[in-house]
């Protein structure tokens, strides 16, 4: 059944590339439920966390882990009572069905929120490849404003190239800037955008490594720093500083699996903390740093 | 309509009563001669009721300085008088203000309108005279309103912060006066505690007392107004023999479960409502001994509330042992399981090879170092002190004695420490409702210079220290310790022996101070939250009043 996991995962991520990779988990962890032969529901919980467990050996981001998580609390927090075992995974099936609709429609929301923050003749700034400021800028480029973009390179795996092709398609002026050009660029720069991986409790974030270095220099520079991501990507995790956060989220899966010593690995994200970030536009709305844990504490108080 | 004198009244009244007996509905002639009736019934009413109040003016202009216990009285009765005239009145005509209809004489009109206006200009004049009115003269103040000036509304300042205000320490003294229970003789009631040497000016509307003349020598023995076992925790407070949040609401806790397995409920008398009022003059007495703290104060708001939600038919027995179950339950929940939560959420973030800083001595952040220690952890603690109270000396005891290795500094020294820092673990008296942190004084200086390092600072505080309070400087609200634990002697020579005999010379010996929220990057707490941003008190309190 592991295998079988990893398979349906793997398959929702080629079908559509366009796709979280968060939400790829939760779909797949919604066929893991309706395929799912136990006869507990203690033993349900346990067999889904699991198969969350699973998953992130194959994408060890944070979004799949927190997406697992947050897809677990949803579904179990509607009243269990039922006698029957198969009304109560039926119930749960409803609700992972409910859940998986909503965050359909949360990059749309996203994007809706965010593109009124970009005004005509915006010079913009954005880091890597990320499929959330794609869709706010595409929004953006449809309500026909005009608007030019430098793109960092995010080396060692060039993201920032494919950000750049996907713009060029939409016909906007896009610029591929060194991640060592950052400070050089950031004096014509208007505003600052970014997706996230992951979103702590202090309101700060999880992202490709250069986040933090463009944060602080926009801090430097007093340009706002903007930060787009869907609810599901808010995690459990406070971290205090680089070294606090987890190493099984710093490196990719196939490196925690292979490499022992981690000294000579070079991490693969970097946290921003909530000084440094202006305002985080998520689908539960506009939020200060500060909200952020507002809003978790009331996702799982 | 014709004017009818009082004289033609009675007949016409016994013809609508007439009417009304037949059971025929009254012409509107009728309807408006009954009301016109009653407005002047009302106003013969009125008239004699003014009159008695006029005299009592009179006897009261030629007194020169009224003492204030003497104005409630005539103010009452002129407030009984109209706020009595409108209840019986089916037409509702404001009391002092009543429009004066046509049919009153003009003379009369004329000589009741001078009245009142001397009466409110008398009223206006003494109210002047006070400041920190209490609620009941601004009712007052309120009914008797002239139409066209707005009354500003009166706040109300706690007493603790007003001490440069004669009046406010008059009815303070007043209302411990009261607390006694009836029948008592005046000398066994609870005293006022007086200050104690020159005080600062900015902190001249705080109290500070000196702790060789506690509140106790004032207190007769046997003293039967105080439970002995208050007045020795009001003497371990005073001395500083019980210091620290957690060991003066636990104490605090047990002398109430003395009290309550003490306690008999007179005759006639609820317990619900006779021990609370049993409870106040003790709250009273501990709060002159030592201020109440923040955690101290929501341990009694508890108890009150545990205390009127007894049923009141239940029996005696049942009530105490019930409420001594809640108090077992409180300090259970809040104080022993919180600090374990606590640290189960702490360890997380002690890492091997970890320098941790830690000021004074806070009974959760020693505990969550000791358990770290026995979950194998290593680091090092430093511990930083300051004077007078040197309580840095009983947290470094306590850490040595489990073995964890300690190094000891003073204050000044921690800029020079600081690089070799990897995390600062700060205990709270309180917190405060707008992300404010209110403990140790020393702390928030830690917390800065910590900020300038860029070394993260961790605050452990248990769920029912946070306060609805806002504060944002150390100023407004705090408290003043004995001056003369700032004279040191060294080298057998005494410099401030005698500080009170030089006129411009002031020590101050400050007790709290408060951090700011940006200096505090994590607050570690219980209730299930774990770790939340300063700036997530507020949310927390919200939630927990809804639960509750």
């Amino acid at each position: 059944p592991e295998d079988e996991l990893v398979e349906y995962f793997r398959d929702q991520m080629r079908k559509d590339p366009d796709m979280a990779s968060a939400v790829a988990a939760i779909r797949t962890l919604l066929e893991f439920l309706k395929r799912d032969k136990g006869e507990t529901i203690l033993g349900l919980r346990e067999s889904l966390t699991s198969a969350t467990t699973c998953l992130t050996g194959v994408d060890s981001s944070v979004a799949v882990s927190s997406g697992g998580e947050l897809f677990l609390r949803f579904i179990s927090l509607t009243s269990l009572e039922h006698q029957d075992l198969s009304r109560c995974k039926k119930v749960m099936e409803e609700r992972g069905e409910l859940f998986l609709e909503k965050i359909s429609m949360s990059r749309a929301k996203v994007a809706k929120l965010c593109h009124t923050f970009i005004k005509d003749g915006a010079k913009i700034l954005t880091h890597s490849y990320s499929r959330v400021v794609l869709r706010v800028l595409e929004k953006a480029a449809g309500e026909k404003k005009r608007f030019s973009v430098y793109v960092t390179e995010s080396q060692p795996d060039a993201a920032g190239r494919q950000m750049a092709e996907a713009l060029r398609k939409l016909n906007v002026p896009v610029t591929v800037v060194l991640d060592a050009a950052v400070g050089y660029v950031l004096e014509k720069v208007d505003l600052v955008i970014v997706g996230a991986e992951g979103v702590v409790e202090s309101g700060g974030i999880i992202n490709k490594i250069g986040t933090y270095q463009l944060a602080l220099c926009s801090k430097a520079h007093n340009k706002p720093f903007y930060v787009v991501a869907e609810s599901f990507k808010f995690v459990r995790l406070y971290p205090l500083n680089q070294q606090d956060v987890p190493d099984k989220f710093k490196y990719k899966a196939d490196t925690l699996k292979t490499v022992e010593n981690f000294s000579e690995e070079h991490p693969v994200i970097d946290y921003t903390p909530p000084s440094l970030i202006t305002l985080l536009f998520t689908d539960l709305g506009v939020l200060t740093p500060s909200a952020v844990s507002d809003e978790l504490i009331k996702l799982y108080l | 309509m014709a004017d009818s004198g009082v004289t033609e009244g009675p007949d016409k009244k016994e013809e609508i009563d007439r009417a009304k007996s037949e059971g025929k509905e009254l012409t509107k002639e009728e309807k408006q001669r009954l009301r016109k009736e009653k407005k002047q019934q009302k106003k013969n009413k009125e008239k004699k009721d003014d009159k008695a109040s006029q005299e009592s003016e009179k006897e009261k202009k030629p007194l020169s300085s009224p003492p204030p216990a003497s104005q409630p009285p005539p103010q009452s009765t002129t407030q009984k008088a109209p706020s009595a005239v409108p209840a019986p009145a089916p037409v509702s005509v404001p009391a002092s203000e009543a429009p004066v209809p046509a049919d009153k004489p003009a003379k009369s009109k004329a000589e009741l309108k001078a009245e009142r206006r001397a009466r409110q200009e008398a009223e206006r004049a003494s109210k002047q005279g006070k400041k920190g009115e209490t609620g009941q003269q601004a009712a007052t103040s309120k009914q008797k309103a002239p139409p066209n000036e707005l009354q500003p509304v009166v706040k109300r300042l706690p007493e603790h912060i007003q001490v440069d205000n004669p009046d406010v320490l008059k009815k303070l003294a007043k209302k411990l006066e009261r607390q006694q229970t009836p029948g008592q003789v005046a000398d066994k009631q609870i005293p006022l505690r007086m200050d104690y040497g020159y005080k600062v000016s900015l902190f001249s509307h705080l109290h500070q007392y000196s702790r060789k003349a506690p509140l106790t020598q004032q207190v007769s023995i046997p003293s039967t107004v105080i439970h002995p076992a208050v007045v020795r925790l009001g003497l371990q407070y005073s001395q500083g023999i019980v210091t620290g949040s957690n060991a003066r609401s636990v104490a605090l806790l047990h002398a109430f479960k003395q009290v309550i397995r003490d306690y008999t409920t007179p005759p006639n008398e609820e317990l619900s409502r006779d021990l609370v009022n049993k409870l106040k003059p003790y709250i009273s007495f501990l709060n002159q001994c030592r201020p109440l703290s923040a955690s101290m104060g929501n341990a009694i708001k508890y108890i009150k509330k545990e205390i009127s939600n007894i049923p009141s038919q239940c029996k005696e027995e049942e009530a105490k042992s019930k409420l001594l179950n809640c108090i077992e339950c409180y300090i259970n929940e809040k104080i022993i399981l919180a600090a374990k939560a606590i640290a189960k959420s702490a360890i997380e973030k002690i890492s091997d090879g970890d320098v941790i800083l830690i000021y004074g001595c806070s009974s959760l952040v020693n505990h969550i170092l000791c358990e770290a220690f026995e979950k194998s952890r290593k680091f090092r603690v430093i511990v930083v002190d300051s004077r007078p109270r040197l309580e840095g000396r009983e947290a470094l005891r306590r850490l040595v004695q489990k073995g964890i290795s300690c190094t000891y500094v003073l204050i000044s020294a921690v800029s020079y420490v600081l690089p070799e820092v990897s995390k600062v673990f700060l205990g709270a008296h309180a917190l405060l409702a707008n992300g404010y942190v209110m403990s140790r004084v020393g702390t928030s200086q830690i917390a800065l210079v910590a900020k300038a390092f860029n070394v993260p600072v961790l605050v452990c505080c248990e769920t029912y220290k946070f306060c609805e309070r806002v504060q944002t400087d150390s100023f407004v609200s705090n408290e003043l310790d004995d001056p003369d634990d700032l004279i040191v002697t060294r080298k057998g020579k005494t410099h401030l022996k005698d500080w009170q005999e030089v006129p411009s010379l002031g020590l101050l010996n400050l007790v709290y101070d408060v951090t700011p929220p940006d200096f505090v990057d994590l607050v570690i707490t219980d209730l299930g939250l774990g770790m939340i941003p300063c700036t997530s008190v507020p949310v927390v309190l919200r939630v927990k009043n809804v639960d509750q």
